[in-house]
């Protein structure tokens, strides 16, 4: 299963027409501690670029923008009653949510992960 | 994910910048424990136009460690300035002082502190700050954002003969938490006898050298601690002899941020502003009894007014505490509703790790401010349940003595 990543520190896993979507270990360190994500609705449309989620960490919230285009088909429940799974987990348990993707062409110019982890250290 | 700026919001701390004057345009300036920060890990971030720490392991750990044991802030970037009288009139720069604020200057024994607030003429809160009568003159705490403003305003207003001096060349360290105490009496001796609001000068040895430490009983974070003031040649000598108190670690500008919140200590340039005054902003116990009486100083019909309108219940607005129902925090600029209207609007809101819900503090229609009042606050569009909440959020524990 390939995973992408953007530059603005998110990660795309994708299994044929379904991309999973959170944020990267690098993200969840730059927030510190989280205490709310506040989540997209399940069979919302999301545009690329466009405001997907929320991340509120004790010093700040962050908006967290839709890698891709979608519709959304399923959100991470778990974080509702343990945000900081995002801490402790952000590449596994940590998930954002799920869409269906609606441009696979728009998973093209995104970064593997040798790449990020280039991008990461050139911060 | 785009982050948020570090220096945003919650931190920013100034008061005369407008937005199309952003201070990221100004040089940063380096603080005296700039390296030893760097080598304890922290992350630096720009404050108050310096390099400042906002945290080293996590805030939510630097928070806890606080609360639980004691913890080592460096608030070198505040101004501290004194006032000499001269020698023929040694009570004139209390005297002139209180000219300039609402507390009772003249009237400060030697040792002893007060809480108190620069005023505008129209009562609008230039600044707040710590006076304390050292003996020799008496020394000022201003926050470091306002502290130029503050010089200005001072060398304006004061006489001539009344010497103003900035203690720029030395820090400022903070050790707060209920280990302070006995931290600072085993490396200070005679610091435990202190008690909260009095300040004295210690000697401190190290290396064969001594050096001369001004330690107040006081802080910004609710708990017990002190307020070291040192010069800069001996900073990271002292903040690595604490540091190396198993008690003791290292804490950012973002625990002390939240602490304060918890601790219901309103931050300038958030909570307060020259458009509040002191009765809207609920600091009436800096409003001595007797100033009030003679009401000579800056500000005083303006602040009057205020206080036979929060007598006959006629105040525009108050600051109070609000809890939010839920996780997501109200912050800095929310709207406050009760129904319909508008009632208010949040000053400075995070979420309290000690009570493990979001906390804010907002300036809300008078009619609507009375504790236990139920009101929302807008996040997003999303309506927060919030109730009106006594402060302290998490009560002080100070030392007041045995």
């Amino acid at each position: 299963m390939p995973r992408y990543f953007t530059d603005e520190h998110e990660w795309i896993d994708v299994e044929g027409e379904s991309a999973t979507v959170g944020i990267t270990d690098y993200a969840q360190e730059q927030l510190g501690d989280i205490v709310f994500v506040e989540l997209p609705e399940v069979g919302a449309t999301l545009d690329k670029g466009g405001d997907a989620s929320v991340v509120e960490s004790v010093k700040a919230a962050s908006d967290v923008y839709a890698p891709i285009s979608g519709e959304v088909t399923e959100v991470n429940g778990a974080l509702e009653d343990d945000p900081a799974l995002v801490n402790s987990s952000p590449e596994e348990e940590g998930w954002f949510f799920r869409l269906s993707i609606s441009d696979s062409s728009e998973l093209k110019g995104l970064m593997d992960e040798t790449a990020y982890k280039a991008f990461v250290d050139s911060l | 994910m785009r982050f948020v700026s570090e220096r945003c919001c919650t931190y920013q701390g100034t008061k005369d910048l407008s937005d199309d004057e952003t201070p990221e345009d100004l040089p940063l300036e380096v603080l005296p424990l700039d390296a030893w920060h760097r080598e304890q890990g922290a992350r630096m971030v720009p404050f108050a136009g310096y390099e400042m720490p906002i945290q080293y392991e996590g805030i939510v750990t630097e928070h806890e460690w606080t609360r639980s044991s004691a913890s080592l802030f460096d608030v070198s970037h505040m101004g501290q300035l004194a006032l000499k009288s001269p020698e023929d009139d040694p009570g004139l720069a209390a005297r002139e002082l209180e000219k300039l604020l609402p507390g009772a200057i003249t009237s400060l024994k030697p040792g002893r502190m007060r809480y108190s607030l620069l005023l505008t003429e129209a009562g609008g809160i230039i600044d707040d700050l710590m006076v304390t009568n050292t003996g020799p003159h008496i020394s000022l705490v201003v926050n470091g954002a306002c502290k130029w403003d503050d010089i200005a305003h001072l060398r304006e207003h004061l006489p001539d003969e009344v010497t103003l001096t900035h203690y720029d060349d030395f820090a400022l360290l903070a050790l707060q938490g209920p280990e302070a105490g006995e931290v600072l009496e085993k490396l200070v001796p005679g610091t435990g006898a202190l008690t909260f609001m009095t300040a004295g000068l210690f000697e401190w040895s190290v290396n064969d050298k001594t050096a001369h430490l001004w330690v107040s009983r006081a802080g910004y974070t609710g708990e017990d601690g002190f307020e070291i003031s040192v010069h800069e040649s001996h900073a990271a000598n002292l903040a690595s002899a604490l540091v190396a108190d198993e008690r003791v670690k290292p804490a950012g500008l973002g625990a002390r941020d939240s602490l304060r919140l918890e601790a219901g200590l309103p931050l300038y340039g958030h909570d307060l502003s020259q458009d509040t005054d002191p009765v809207s902003a609920d600091l009436t116990f800096a409003l001595s009894k007797k100033r009030r009486e003679t009401g000579d100083y800056h500000g005083f019909p303006a602040i009057a007014a205020r206080l036979a309108e929060s007598e006959s219940g006629t105040l525009e607005k108050r600051r109070v505490g609000l809890k939010l129902e839920g996780r997501l925090p109200a912050r800095e600029g929310a709207v406050v509703f009760a129904g319909d209207t508008k009632v208010g609007t949040v000053t400075s809101g995070g979420f309290s790790p000690t009570l493990g819900a979001p906390i804010a503090m907002a300036y809300i229609d008078f009619a609507h401010a009375a504790e236990g009042t139920r009101l929302e606050c807008e996040v997003r569009g999303k309506r927060l349940p919030a109730t009106v909440s006594p402060m302290p959020f998490v009560p002080h524990r100070y030392f007041r003595g045995n």
